[in-house]
């Protein structure tokens, strides 16, 4: 997919230089995740590996924000509803410059504030998650906040009662997709026409038990968010560039919300973890890790080139 | 005779009045804004109020992400649906994820009356008291209403505000200044204590009167505050009176008695506890004040338990134990 040629920020626009760093950077990030998970023997490395390109896509490329200013009103706000995924956000925060890179090692040890799901004593994170399924409606509620306008004036904002520039950006796993309470937050935005919401799903298409079609079948997906109004685009969640042009292209979306469907895959970047539900949850033994260790660097190597 | 003030009228007044002082006051509904009146809200301020639909846990998630954008959401919904389907966002993120979001229950206890068990509210303050960071408030009448949402708006973090679908007895005149987490001493009395929350504490003040007519001199409190609870003035009733009485429209179990009776247990006070409410059954559907009566919260009951724990209770003046 190209970049939208209408008239729009150009600052959002990406070369192909970005494309190549921002897969290094989605590589690194999946080392991080792969270390964090064996070191802590517990972690979701599937639904990790499958979102990588999307998280480095944003926190390298698309979100307006500030590492410095972790509270700016004017940021945008990333809200990552499936939960589980909590290795890949502490380790974009981390790398992105939120907090140390070196505090990584401590997720989910007892006394570190890296708990097994997004913990808002995390600098970067928006909310907590891990419940699956509240993501869309509490990016709802936040994208009708930022356009009532309640900035605390500062230096930095528009003065108090001007919206917000700060836009929404939601990341589902498609098994989530089960839960009734994300059809609710699917109306509740498009009744609101929020055209400030981004929702990115990770369709990698495995669950905990098993393929998400034969757990819960969800296709066709794309007409389901059609029918409930929602601007719909679908790309490979693993092209850079394609999911790069998608984000901007959702952005041009005015008075209704937008959806990405990622297509991916669960595991990604490691052989033996791909398609496998059974590497959706729990930790590598050092066999294991090894063998994970060696494919992610190779893999690492090849963009670093 | 006192008279009766519609606490849902009263309810609707306050929240508009603070929409009118606050600006950051935003009100969300599950589609019940005729129900409890937060359509007074809605209908000056259309642009702060959302209805989300027949949809408790979107209505809790939606006033989640206007938190935090820096408004204060007010969310409305019936207290049993509120304390069942809406709780897990309410645990995850209200109270683990520190979100500043007011929850406005209304139709609590069996105050649904015609509506049945269905709708009555009869577990929320035992489930909403064990969620870590909740604060749960619940006004006796009007005159409590227009003294405690204001407080509620300005307290930091949830609150879960419990209160009556109908009209109640006035028990407060101007004077009333309650404090969250401070109970309101409305009579005093040396032999027993009357600790009355919601719509039952008109009853703890008719049973008090009750009890003057047979020489009992009791305590009256009203415990608008259920957490925090105010422990100095448990324990103060434990010491200086010879027995305690809850009465709450709620389950016995884990309510105002629940947290009454293990303080009063922790600290080992040693003065014996009975709990009016609910006694672990469903009520049915019928008239508020009649079912209340038939189903043991009548004055008549929390005198009787007056009675009986100050006979049973074994405690004797420590020099007498010799």
């Amino acid at each position: 997919m190209k970049a939208s040629a209408g008239p729009v920020a150009s600052l959002h626009l990406h070369t192909e230089a970005d494309v190549k760093e921002i897969a290094r950077v989605a590589q690194t990030l999946r080392l991080d995740v792969l270390k964090m998970v064996y070191g802590a023997q517990s972690g979701h490395l599937g639904g990790a590996f499958s979102a990588a390109e999307i998280v480095a896509s944003l926190y390298w490329h698309h979100l307006r924000i500030d590492p410095q200013v972790p509270a700016w009103d004017e940021r945008d706000r990333f809200l990552l509803s499936k939960g589980h995924a909590s290795a890949l956000l502490y380790a974009a925060l981390a790398r992105r410059g939120f907090f140390p890179v070196d505090e990584l090692p401590m997720f989910r040890h007892l006394g570190s504030r890296l708990n097994g799901h997004p913990d808002r004593d995390v600098p970067g994170v928006e909310v907590v998650a891990g419940p699956l399924g509240h993501g869309v409606a509490v990016g709802a509620g936040l994208a009708l906040g930022l356009r009532m306008g309640v900035g605390k004036p500062s230096a930095l904002t528009a003065p108090s009662g001007h919206a917000s520039r700060g836009r929404v950006y939601v990341l589902l796993g498609d098994g989530e997709l089960n839960a009734g309470v994300i059809w609710e937050g699917v109306m509740t935005a498009a009744k609101y026409r929020l055209g400030n919401l981004v929702a990115i799903v990770d369709c990698n298409g495995v669950q905990q038990t098993g393929a998400t079609a034969d757990v819960m079948p969800l296709e066709p997906l794309a007409d389901k968010w059609r029918a409930f109004n929602w601007h719909v685009q679908e790309v490979d969640g693993h092209d850079v560039g394609a999911v790069l042009s998608a984000l901007h292209q959702a952005d041009d979306v005015h008075a209704r919300p937008a959806v990405i469907l990622a297509r991916t895959t669960k595991g990604r970047g490691v052989s033996f973890m791909e398609y496998d539900h059974r590497w959706h949850g729990g930790a590598p033994d050092r066999e294991h890790y090894a063998l994970a260790l060696a494919e992610l660097e190779e893999g690492l190597a090849a963009w670093s080139a | 005779m006192v008279g009766l003030s519609p606490m849902r009228k009263a309810y609707g007044d306050a929240l508009l009045e603070l929409g009118r002082r606050d600006p950051k006051v935003v009100a969300l509904t599950a589609d019940v804004q005729t129900s409890d009146f937060s359509y007074l809200f809605g209908d000056e301020f259309p642009d702060r109020y959302f209805n989300v639909g027949i949809a408790e846990q979107c209505l809790v998630d939606v006033a989640v992400g206007l938190a935090h954008s820096g408004l204060i959401p007010f969310v409305n919904t019936f207290a049993v649906f509120m304390a069942s389907r809406a709780l897990e966002p309410i645990l995850t993120h209200l109270c683990y994820g520190r979100t500043n979001v007011k929850l406005m229950a209304g139709y609590s206890g069996i105050s649904p009356q015609m509506e049945g068990p269905t709708h009555h509210a009869i577990t929320d303050i035992a489930v909403m008291r064990s969620l870590p960071g909740m604060t749960v408030v619940s006004p006796a009448d009007a005159s409590a209403m227009r003294a405690l949402l204001p407080q509620v708006a300005a307290w930091p973090g949830p609150v879960y505000f419990r209160f009556s679908r109908n009209e109640v007895p006035d028990v407060f005149d101007g004077e009333y200044t309650p404090q969250i987490g401070k109970a309101t001493q409305i009579r005093d009395g040396r032999d027993v204590t009357l600790i009355g929350v919601g719509t039952l504490l008109a009853r703890c003040l008719e049973a008090a009167d009750l009890l003057a007519t047979r020489g009992i001199a009791a305590r009256v409190l009203d415990m608008s505050t259920i957490k925090p609870l105010d422990s100095e003035a448990v324990l103060s009733a434990a010491r200086e009176t010879r027995a305690i009485i809850t009465a709450e429209e709620h389950n016995v179990i884990g309510g105002l008695g629940g947290a009454v009776a293990e303080l009063v247990a922790e600290v080992g006070a040693g003065v014996p506890v009975r709990r009016i409410g609910l006694r672990d059954r469903f009520a049915e559907s019928g008239g508020y004040y009649e079912m209340l009566d038939k189903f043991g919260m009548s004055a008549t009951d929390i005198a009787k338990a007056a009675e009986t724990a100050l006979a049973s209770g074994s405690r004797q003046p420590t020099g007498s134990r010799s």
